[in-house]
């Protein structure tokens, strides 16, 4: 009979899962991180998910200064740049052209080192969940929430800014142009709510997209592997059987989630646009 | 019901709830389906799209991308939903 020992579930959730203890590699043990921290009832003690942001942070600012430094150098020197610095140009270049400025429209420029820096900063994140003892901070949902909850407010700030006060009001209360009278103050009754649910709703689908995403990923990755112990019992022919291909399926889902990571990232940080770009072209 | 309980790889408490389990399987295969419909007929559409018009692909192919992670995105806000029967006993 085939049966679950271990339990499977548990072991997935304990993997994708925030936790206070960080697995170090090459057989260093544990890190058991500092805590708790408190600010007033808040706790503000840092997990595993905070330390691989800080080292997604890092890596990001270490790429990008030593590529960016690397690439104004060679074109003060009249040659193009190599290596890592391409690698960055064109990945920067990507970024603003065809991602911030195309999509925001006029004044995108404006706008791109913040789509800039989702884009690397998802990416980064994305990346040292696949690395063996990384974690996808992206995978948590508090991480994803906070970071579309950065790109709400700054698009209703640069909304206000660029439509004023009375342009800005229009974006919520809607009346279609041509109405007057009692039909408007009717329509104005009925869109209003649609409006602010349509503000709401585009955070909510940023921060979802991105955390399920990432998550089923490692669910999909992990579910592969538990095959392994579900069988364990089984007659060794089915359990040889089920261990290469549960491997070699996991290989072909670590390809698809190198290229999720960087899609997932390019979709943030589009979609970051196109609202930037809604917003700001309202009237 | 117990074979059924294994392949879900509940836990023997959760066994107790096998319906929400249950439940949870049957929502995220509808929203599957769904997703595999929207996304089907916008990959199938832009790649028609491209076959006849080859010289516009790469703004067909940021319209396809763009529109795929909007449905993508309602199908993970069930996936998630759904996630919900498992986690709460």
């Amino acid at each position: 009979m085939i049966f679950q020992e271990p339990d499977i579930g548990a072991m997935i959730f304990h993997h994708t899962g925030d936790s206070k203890v960080v697995e170090l590699p090459f057989g260093l043990g544990e890190w058991h991180l500092p805590g708790p921290w408190y600010i007033g009832n808040l706790d503000v003690s840092p997990t595993k998910h905070v330390v691989f942001m800080i080292l997604a942070a890092f890596l990001v600012f270490v790429t990008l200064w030593y590529g960016g430094r690397q690439v104004a150098k060679r074109h003060r020197e009249g040659r193009g740049p190599r290596g890592l610095g391409a690698a960055v140009e064109a990945l920067v270049l990507f970024v603003r052209n065809d991602i911030a400025v195309a999509n925001i429209g006029h004044g995108g420029e404006k706008f791109s080192p913040y789509i800039l820096t989702l884009f690397f900063f998802i990416l980064y994140c994305n990346l040292l969940g696949l690395l063996p003892w990384g974690a996808a901070a992206t995978g948590n949902l508090a991480v994803t929430a906070a970071l579309a909850l950065t790109a709400f407010v700054t698009i209703e700030v640069s909304g206000f800014l660029a439509l004023g006060p009375k342009g800005y009001l229009k974006t919520i209360v809607m009346v279609p142009p041509g109405m007057t009278g009692f039909g408007a103050v009717i329509m104005a009754a009925i869109m209003t709510p649609v409006e602010l649910v349509g503000k709401i709703v585009k955070p909510f689908a940023l921060t979802l997209r991105l955390f399920a995403n990432m998550t089923a990923g490692h669910f999909v990755i992990l579910v592969l592997l538990g095959l392994i112990f579900v069988f364990g019992a089984a007659p060794p022919v089915i359990r040889y059987g089920v261990a290469v291909g549960a491997v070699a399926l996991t290989l072909f889902m670590m390809m698809l989630e190198l290229l999720v990571a960087f899609l997932q990232a390019y979709i943030f940080a589009l979609l970051t646009s196109v609202f930037f770009g809604l917003m700001r072209h309202e009237h | 019901m117990h074979n059924l309980l294994m392949l879900l790889q509940a836990s023997p408490e959760a066994a107790l709830n096998n319906n929400a389990l249950l439940g949870a399987g049957i929502g995220m295969g509808l929203a599957i389906i769904g997703a595999g419909l929207g996304i089907g007929r916008i990959g199938g559409q832009a790649v028609e799209a491209i076959a006849r018009q080859p010289e516009a692909s790469a703004d067909i192919r940021g319209a396809m991308i763009l529109t795929a992670a909007l449905v993508e995105g309602a199908t993970l806000a069930a996936l998630v939903f759904a996630l919900l029967f498992k986690l709460v006993k």
